[in-house]
């Protein structure tokens, strides 16, 4: 079943008298549990097409469908409800509140999606920590724990409100080889139990874990690759 | 409802974790608005101290009666409206016995007066210079509210013969009679020998005033021995009854104008005081106080809420990359509005709260020193919350608006 479609897709910065076009005309579609990873050099315009897909931003034109819905023409409030409920992120550089616990890290989607009982809050957030492996650590503050459980905390947080679509953008960039191998084997498994991942990379060893490679240049689709 | 009780109960967690997270800069924010609520309640309550001691029981004239003097009560103003009173002729004690045979309403008419700074002596016993002797007739009791415990009052015929009979206040008493029974027992008054002949049940203090440091004489007595060219008499007037109190009030003042022999296009040369008036002049001589003390407290309290946005600013300019981790995570605008503005309310709240409880505390030194209750001014507990409160939002609004404005993207790129 298809989960995202992208149309047309155009963003265009201008920067003084120069019109920079971050995406010139990107058309995809991405199905339900795939494991995709976009490529490219940097100024090739996937962080552009991650934050339009993350609907972090709206596109100059173009139409955006996810799950079936056009959000290309949502309000602020309506994609903010939309990045809550569908779209998990992971980021390089982890992004967890430094001084809240990793359980309360977790915890914190919920509060915006309105569940209001805290009970009902800790029971997800505890889940969601089993799952990455960190039970023992939740309590844990994130300068007391290591690159590798960062993120961990910071995929928990991705996971929590069960989106469609897990964003992970470079994911392994801040971790030594090792940490950042175990933290792959960990997408791969959110992938096996049914989770759509997108990455977003400029290296080849974590592209090789997705089935599928799209590669950005100059704002552009060059090439389109089932590898698996 | 219960969802709405959980989300502020949420956003509330959240803003005092933020709070503790920069504890001394919240301290320091807390400072201003603390200042500025403990001034209004402080002198709030220090002078509800006094309105409740001036109003509950601390009479000083008995009921229905009525103050005839040269002079108001309390005297504000500059030396020349001073100058004004001070010019007026005296009241003597003929004007009294003229007015008393005027009157035709009033129960009784009472003659006295009193002065300070005055010795008294027995046997090997003597006080400070500091009693106060009282010329009063037979009426003298009851006009300045007081009763006797011992002995007998004076008399008509001690004021009509000048008799030397004295009755002596308790600090008076225990100071020159400590062992012994004072009743017909001579004493000197500024040298002066008279007889005890009752003894005046204690009042206790009036403004860290004794009250009971006093010994009253006939008037006549006291005219022949303590009086000078500077006296003026009072002249207490009684009306039989509460609803009598404003005819005998008016019959009083055209009587006393016939008796001060004023034109019809005078004013008054003479002053009419009462329990009410008494009040009523220090009521307005503390709306003067209560009026600068909110004038201050209000300009401190801008201040703090200066303080309080600018502290604001700075939060949210510190916390742009968090401000973009919950934006990316699905923070609505109103969701970082709220925050923010949870805040800044609950700093300036919690600074106010703070102030209540200080300026409490210090506006009922006052009542210790004055061995009056102490009380709590709550109408002005909830006026300066309210104003913290209000504080808050205005001054939490814009930052809190700047943070919910700010774009996720460029939040969370932002080091």
């Amino acid at each position: 079943m298809t989960l995202i479609k992208v149309k047309d897709f155009y963003k265009i910065y201008q920067m003084g008298l120069t019109e920079v076009r971050a995406l010139n005309g990107v058309t995809m579609e991405i199905q339900e549990n795939e494991y995709l990873a976009i490529m490219g050099q940097s100024g090739s315009g996937k962080s552009t097409l991650m934050n339009l897909i993350g609907c972090l931003d709206t596109p100059t034109s173009g139409d955006y469908y996810l799950d079936g819905v056009n959000v290309a023409l949502m309000s602020d409030d309506e994609l903010a409800m939309i990045r809550n409920k569908q779209i998990g992120f992971v980021f390089q550089t982890f992004n967890l509140l430094p001084k809240s616990s990793a359980l309360r890290n977790v915890e914190l989607p919920l509060i915006y999606s309105g569940i209001y009982s805290k009970e009902e809050r800790m029971k997800m957030a505890l889940i969601a920590i089993e799952k990455v492996g960190l039970g023992d650590r939740m309590h844990h503050k994130p300068n007391e724990l290591s690159g590798g459980q960062r993120q961990r905390v910071a995929i928990a947080r991705a996971l929590v409100n069960n989106p469609a679509i897990i964003l992970a953008d470079e994911p392994t960039g801040n971790l030594d080889s090792k940490t950042g191998v175990e933290i792959m084997s960990l997408f791969d498994e959110l992938h096996k139990i049914g989770h759509t991942i997108i990455l977003v990379t400029h290296e080849d060893e974590i592209a090789k874990h997705a089935h599928r490679t799209i590669h950005l240049v100059d704002g552009k689709i060059s090439k389109d690759e089932n590898i698996k | 409802m219960k969802q709405i009780v959980q989300s502020i109960r949420d956003a509330f967690s959240m803003a005092i974790e933020a709070i503790q997270d920069n504890r001394l800069r919240s301290i320091l924010t807390l400072f201003g608005m603390i200042v500025g609520v403990f001034a209004i309640i402080a002198v709030m309550t220090a002078i509800r101290t006094l309105e409740t001691s001036i109003n509950s029981g601390l009479n000083i004239f008995g009921s229905n009666v009525i103050y005839i003097q040269k002079s108001p009560a309390i005297q504000m103003g500059d030396h020349a409206s001073r100058r004004k009173y001070w010019r007026r002729p005296n009241i003597t004690y003929d004007m009294g016995e003229e007015l008393k045979s005027r009157m035709v309403s009033a129960e009784w008419v009472s003659i006295g007066d009193d002065r300070g700074g005055i010795v008294v002596k027995a046997g090997k016993y003597k006080t400070n210079p500091n009693v106060v002797v009282s010329g009063v007739d037979e009426f003298g009791l009851e006009v300045s509210n007081g009763s006797l415990s011992a002995g007998r009052n004076i008399i008509h015929e001690d004021v009509a013969y000048g008799r030397r009979v004295v009755l002596i206040g308790k600090t008076v008493l225990n100071k020159v009679f400590p062992y012994s029974d004072p009743i017909d027992k001579k004493i000197l008054i500024n040298g002066i020998s008279y007889r005890v002949v009752g003894i005046i049940e204690p009042k206790g203090e009036l403004f860290g005033n004794d009250q009971d440091n006093v010994v009253i004489i006939p008037i006549t007595s006291y005219l022949q021995y303590f009086s000078h060219s500077h006296t003026s008499l009072g002249i207490s007037v009684k009306a039989p009854s509460a609803e009598d109190f404003d005819a005998v009030k008016e019959e009083a003042s055209d009587q006393m104008r016939i008796v001060r022999a004023l034109q019809p296009n005078e004013e008054n040369n003479f002053e009419m005081i009462t329990n009410d008036s008494l009040i009523e002049t220090f009521g307005a001589f503390t709306a003067g106080i209560k009026m600068f003390a909110f004038a201050v407290s209000i300009i401190a309290l801008i201040v703090a809420g200066i303080g309080i946005m600018n502290i604001m600013l700075v939060s949210v300019t510190e916390r742009i990359k968090e401000i973009g981790i919950r934006k990316a995570i699905g923070a609505t605008r109103n969701n970082i509005l709220f925050q923010f503005l949870l805040e800044a309310v609950f700093l300036s709240l919690l600074g106010g709260i703070i102030g209540v409880i200080l300026g409490v505390l210090a506006g009922n030194g006052i009542s210790l020193i004055m061995t009056v209750k102490p009380v709590v001014p709550m109408d002005w507990v909830f006026i300066g919350l309210g104003v913290c409160s209000a504080i808050g939002v205005i001054f939490g609004i814009y930052p809190a608006y700047k943070a919910a404005s700010l774009d996720p993207i460029e939040s969370l790129r932002f080091e």
